[in-house]
C-alpha cells in the first residue's frame, strides 16, 4: 500500500516542553483520516511540521514513498501538501480570485483570467459554491473556508489538512462540507481532519489516528470505532459521555430582558429589540451562527456595551417580583456589582477580556475583586487559595500558579476563567462558547460544572454553537438570527434542523431564505 | 533518529523556556568577557593602543577619584529618576515620548520660583514651594496628552513628543527674559545660593541620590503590590479586560499619566535645586530619551533599571575619559563603549533563545564529499 504521507518517529519540543514524542502515523492515498486527541495533545503541532511551520527536532517525513524536508511552507505546496488552519490566512480587501492569485509562483506571470478559469474548473470539479469575484470581508466564515480549500488545490495539493473546520460551521454547513470532502477523497486526494466532534469523526473519516499527551496512541478503522472507545483511546481511561439535565426546582423569574437594541460603531443594529426571561436553576441556552448578536447580548448585560434607548435588562434577586429589582442598563461593570448583583461572565475572548494573558493564575483570580477592602494594597493571599483550588479542582495542568496564563493551552485556560467566575458564587452565569475548542473531557467536565451551578439555583445563559451539546443540556433555547430574537424552544422537545433552520432563517420571511 | 534528515538546517534558532538564573549569570558574564575581547581587537588593530590600558582608563573615567564617582552618582540620578518616572507609564502600554518635555517643565517651574522668591521668602518656604511647583508642572505636562488620549483617543506618542518642543521653547523664552542684557543666565541666586541645595553627609549630590534610591523602592511597590498598579498593569495587557473588571480606563490612564509627569517634574526640580542651579534648554539633556531605554531593558523593574542606568553612565564616562586621555575623536571612544553595550544587549537574545548548529555527522558527511 502506497502512503500519501508517511511520518516516521516524529519528535518537536519547545523549550522543556514535548508537544510531540516519537510519533509515527501514516495516510493512504485517497483516505480521510480524522486526527484525534484532547486539547495539548499535540495535533496541530504535528500539522504544522506537515506545512512547513514548524521544523521537527527529530523524525523523517515521507510523502508518497520519498523522504522529503520541508522547511517551510514553500516546500510543503511542492509535496503537494496544503493546510487549512484555524485562523484563515486571507486577505480581506481582496477578492476570492484576488486571493488565490496570491499563491502563484513569483515567476509566474500574474494573469487573473487564468487564474480564475483554473480555478472555476476546480469548483465545478468537486462542486464548490462560491463567487470569485466577491471580496473576502464580504464571506461568510463558511465561505472562506471554501476558498482556503479551493486555493491550496489550486496550488495542486494532494493532501489537504483541515484543523477544525467544523469549529464555526452551522450543521448544514458542515454537511456541505462533509459532501466537497467525499468529492476530493473520490478524486484521488487525501484529506487529514482535525475535529473534537466524535459524531463527526463517525461521519466522515476512513480512519481515526490518536495522539495522547504528544505521544501516538494508535490508529483504528472508522466502521470498528464507537464515541466511547474514541475517548477512552484519547484520554487513557473510560469517561462517561452523558450530559446530565436536572429539572429546574422552583425556577423564579431572575433576569428580564425587554426590548434590548444595540448599534455598534458603524451604526449597524446588531441587537434588535430582543426580548426574554431567564429562570433561576435553568440553562438557557443561545443559539445562533457566530456574530449574530450573541456577544453583543451577553456585554450589554454584563455592563460592557452601551445599549439604545429603551433597552432593560431587570434583575430580582429572589421570588420577590418588586422589591428590590435592578435596572441594568446604563451601569458599569463595577455599578453593577456594587449594587450587589452576582454577575459572572465567561467571555468569547478568554485571553483578550476574561483574563489577563501575561498575569499569573494568581493575579487573574483577583481580577474582579482586586478592589475590596480599604488598604491601597493589594492581598494575593485569598487569589493564591483560590488559584491552588481551582487548580485542584479542575485538573489545570500548568507548571505553577505563577506561570502566565498565556503559556497554557487552550482547555486550561477555560479551566482557569470558568472557575474563577463560578467561584464568584453567582446569581447569573453567562458564558459565550465555554467549550470551543475544549476537547470531549474538558468539555463534559464545563457541562458538569454548569449544572452543578444550575442545581445551586443560578441563573444561567449558554451561548453555544454544538446544536446537540444545546438541546441535550439546555433546558429552553433562545434562537438569535440577524441581531433578532427568532424563537424561543423549549429543548426537550425541539430538534436540531428546528434549531438550524430558525439559525439561518429569519421568520417573517421564510420564503425568501437567506441560507 | 536523526537519520535521513540530509539537509537539516545548519542553524536552527529554538526558544527557551524559562532560563534558570545560573544560565542567565554565565551568559551575560560571557558577553562581557566576548565583548572586552572584540573591544581589544578593535583597540589594537584599529588606533593601536594597548587594549589594557585603555580598559584602565575607562574605569578611571567613573572610578578614579571620589570627584568622578560623585559626578556618575549625579549623572546616574537624573537618569535613573526619569526611569523610574516612565515606568507606570510604560507599564500601562502609553507610549510617553515626552519625558524630556516634563522634566523641563518641571526645571522651569522650579527655576521660576528661584527668581521670584529667593531671598524673600524663608529657605524652607522657598524649597517647599519649588518642589510644589516643579511636580505641578511635570503633572500638567503629563495630564494632557493624558487627558486627551482617555477621552478622545489620540496617539500618545505624537502627543508627548510634541510636548517637548512645547517646553523647550518655553524655557528658551523664560531664559531670554532672566538673562537680561547678560550673555548667558549663569547660576541662579548666585551670591545668595537661595534655593541650592545643601551639602548633606559632605556630599553634594547626596539628597539627590537618596530621593532616587527611596524612589526606586517605591516605585518597585507601587507597581507590584498596590492596587493601582494591578490596575496599571491590566490596562496594558487589554483595555477589554480592564473594562470587563470593572476598571475605569480614562481614570488609569489620566492618573498614571500624571504621576508619571509630576516625577519628571520632580527631576526637574532635583536637576535645578539640587545640580545646576541653573535652566537651559539642554537640562534634561536627552535623558529623557534615553531612559525610555532604561525602562523597556529593565521591563519595569526598577532595581534592574538602576544597574541598566549605571552600566550606561560607566560607559559614557569611560567614553569621554578614553576620548580625552588618548586624544581620540568621540567616534572611536564611542565605537568602544558601544561594542561593550551591542554585546551586552545582544546577549538577551541567547537568554530566550537556544541556537542548534547541526554539524556532528552530516558535517562531517558533507566535508568528506567535498
Amino acid at each position: 500500500m502506497e502512503y500519501a504521507i508517511e511520518l516516521r518517529h516524529i519528535t518537536k519540543t519547545f523549550g522543556s516542553v514535548v508537544a510531540n514524542h516519537d510519533v509515527s502515523l501514516s495516510v493512504r492515498k485517497g483516505e480521510i483520516l480524522s486526527l484525534l486527541g484532547e486539547n495539548g495533545s499535540g495535533k496541530t503541532t504535528l500539522m504544522n511540521m506537515i506545512a512547513g511551520i514548524y521544523y521537527p527536532d527529530a523524525g523523517e517525513i515521507l510523502v508518497e514513498g520519498k523522504p522529503v524536508e520541508i522547511r517551510g511552507p514553500k516546500d510543503a505546496y511542492a509535496c503537494g501538501i496544503g493546510m487549512v488552519h484555524q485562523h484563515f490566512k486571507l486577505i480581506d480587501v481582496f477578492t476570492a480570485a484576488e486571493n488565490i492569485a496570491l499563491v502563484l509562483d513569483r515567476r509566474e506571470k500574474y494573469d487573473l483570467k487564468a487564474v480564475k478559469d483554473k480555478a472555476r474548473a476546480i469548483c465545478e470539479r468537486y462542486r464548490f459554491d462560491i463567487d470569485l469575484d466577491q471580496k473576502v470581508y464580504e464571506m461568510s466564515v463558511s465561505q472562506k473556508q471554501t476558498l482556503e480549500i479551493i486555493k491550496m488545490l489550486y496550488h495542486g495539493a494532494q493532501l489537504l489538512i483541515l484543523d477544525e473546520p467544523t469549529a464555526v460551521l452551522t450543521p448544514q454547513e458542515t454537511e456541505k462540507l462533509f459532501a466537497v470532502m467525499r468529492n476530493m477523497k473520490a478524486d484521488g486526494k487525501s484529506i487529514i481532519i482535525i475535529t473534537h466532534k466524535l459524531h463527526e469523526v463517525l461521519a466522515i473519516s476512513d480512519r481515526v489516528a490518536i495522539l495522547r499527551k504528544g505521544e501516538y496512541a494508535g490508529t483504528v478503522e472508522t466502521c470498528a470505532a464507537t464515541e466511547a472507545m474514541l475517548t477512552e483511546m484519547m484520554v487513557g481511561k473510560k469517561v462517561e459521555l452523558n450530559i446530565e439535565r436536572p429539572e429546574p426546582v422552583n425556577p423564579h423569574l431572575r433576569l428580564s430582558v425587554h426590548n434590548l437594541s444595540v448599534t455598534n460603531a458603524e451604526g449597524v443594529k446588531v441587537l434588535d429589540r430582543v426580548t426574554f426571561e431567564a429562570f433561576s436553576g435553568e440553562i438557557l441556552g443561545i443559539a445562533g451562527i457566530s456574530g449574530n448578536g450573541q456577544k453583543e447580548l451577553l456585554e450589554a448585560i454584563a455592563g460592557l456595551q452601551a445599549a439604545d434607548k429603551d433597552s432593560s435588562v431587570v434583575y430580582y434577586p429572589d421570588d420577590d417580583r418588586d422589591s428590590t429589582a435592578e435596572q441594568l442598563i446604563g451601569k458599569t461593570p463595577r455599578d453593577i456589582r456594587d449594587l450587589g448583583v452576582h454577575l459572572s461572565f465567561v467571555p468569547e475572548d478568554r485571553l483578550g477580556m476574561g483574563l489577563v494573558g501575561s498575569m499569573s493564575m494568581v493575579d487573574n483570580m483577583m481580577l474582579k475583586s482586586y478592589n475590596e477592602g480599604r488598604s491601597i494594597l493589594t492581598d494575593r493571599s485569598a487569589p493564591r487559595h483560590l488559584a491552588e483550588e481551582i487548580k485542584e479542582e479542575l485538573g489545570v495542568v500548568t507548571p505553577s500558579i505563577h506561570t502566565p496564563v498565556s503559556r497554557l493551552s487552550g482547555g486550561n485556560v477555560q479551566k482557569v476563567l470558568v472557575g474563577r467566575e463560578i467561584a464568584a458564587v453567582p446569581s447569573v452565569l453567562m458564558t459565550a462558547y465555554a467549550v470551543r475548542g475544549l476537547d470531549i473531557h474538558t468539555s463534559y467536565t464545563i457541562y458538569r460544572l454548569l449544572n452543578e451551578q444550575k442545581k445551586k439555583g443560578v441563573a444561567i445563559l449558554y451561548v453555544g454553537e454544538d446544536l446537540d451539546v444545546l438541546i441535550d443540556l439546555c433546558d429552553k433555547i433562545l434562537v438569535l438570527c440577524g441581531g433578532r430574537c427568532n424563537g424561543l424552544l423549549d429543548a426537550r422537545s425541539t430538534t436540531k434542523e428546528e434549531v438550524g433552520l430558525l439559525m439561518t432563517q429569519i421568520k417573517e420571511q421564510q420564503e425568501g431564505g437567506v441560507a | 533518529m536523526a537519520q535521513g534528515n540530509k539537509h537539516e538546517p545548519l542553524l536552527r534558532i529554538v526558544k527557551r523556556g524559562e532560563s534558570p538564573f545560573r544560565l542567565k549569570l554565565l551568559v551575560r558574564i560571557a558577553a562581557v568577557l566576548l565583548a572586552l575581547i572584540a573591544d581589544a581587537l578593535f583597540i589594537y588593530f584599529v588606533t593601536g593602543l594597548d587594549p589594557l590600558a585603555v580598559y584602565t582608563t575607562m574605569f578611571q573615567g567613573t572610578f578614579s577619584t571620589p570627584m568622578r564617582f560623585s559626578w556618575a552618582m549625579r549623572d546616574l540620578a537624573s537618569l535613573l529618576l526619569i526611569g523610574i518616572a516612565l515606568a507606570p507609564a510604560f507599564k500601562m502600554r502609553f507610549w510617553n515620548i515626552g519625558a524630556e518635555g516634563q522634566v523641563l517643565m518641571g526645571a522651569l517651574a522650579t527655576a521660576a520660583v528661584m527668581v521670584y522668591y529667593g531671598g524673600k521668602v524663608p529657605n524652607a518656604v522657598l524649597y517647599a514651594a519649588m518642589l510644589v511647583a516643579a511636580v505641578f508642572a511635570g503633572a500638567l505636562w503629563g495630564f494632557v496628552p493624558g487627558w486627551f488620549k482617555a477621552r478622545l483617543g489620540t496617539n500618545e506618542t505624537l502627543f508627548t513628543l510634541m510636548m517637548n518642543y512645547v517646553a523647550i521653547q518655553l524655557v528658551a523664552c523664560c531664559v531670554n527674559i532672566w538673562r537680561g542684557q547678560a550673555s548667558g543666565l549663569g547660576k541662579l541666586n548666585m551670591r545668595s545660593k537661595a534655593g541650592w541645595f545643601p551639602q548633606l553627609f559632605g556630599q553634594r549630590y547626596n539628597i539627590n541620590l537618596i530621593i532616587v534610591v527611596l524612589l526606586v523602592v517605591l516605585m518597585y511597590c507601587y507597581l507590584r503590590y498596590s492596587k493601582q498598579g494591578y490596575e496599571i498593569a491590566v490596562v496594558g495587557e487589554s483595555e477589554n479586560t480592564a473594562r470587563y473588571a470593572g476598571i475605569n480606563v480614562g481614570k488609569v490612564i489620566i492618573r498614571t499619566m500624571i504621576l508619571s509627569g509630576a516625577l519628571c517634574g520632580l527631576t526637574g526640580f532635583l536637576i535645578v535645586g539640587g545640580r545646576d542651579q541653573t535652566i537651559s534648554t539642554t537640562t534634561a539633556g536627552g535623558n529623557g530619551f534615553t531612559a525610555i531605554i532604561v525602562a523597556w531593558l529593565a521591563k519595569f523593574n526598577t532595581f534592574y533599571m538602576a544597574l541598566i542606568s549605571f552600566l550606561l553612565i560607566f560607559l559614557e564616562k569611560g567614553a569621554g575619559e578614553i576620548a580625552s586621555a588618548y586624544n581620540l575623536n568621540d567616534f572611536a571612544s564611542d565605537i568602544i563603549a558601544g561594542i561593550i553595550l551591542f554585546f551586552i544587549l545582544g546577549s538577551e537574545f541567547f537568554i530566550n533563545y537556544k541556537p542548534i548548529f547541526h554539524l556532528g555527522k552530516h558535517g562531517t558527511i558533507t566535508k568528506e564529499a567535498a
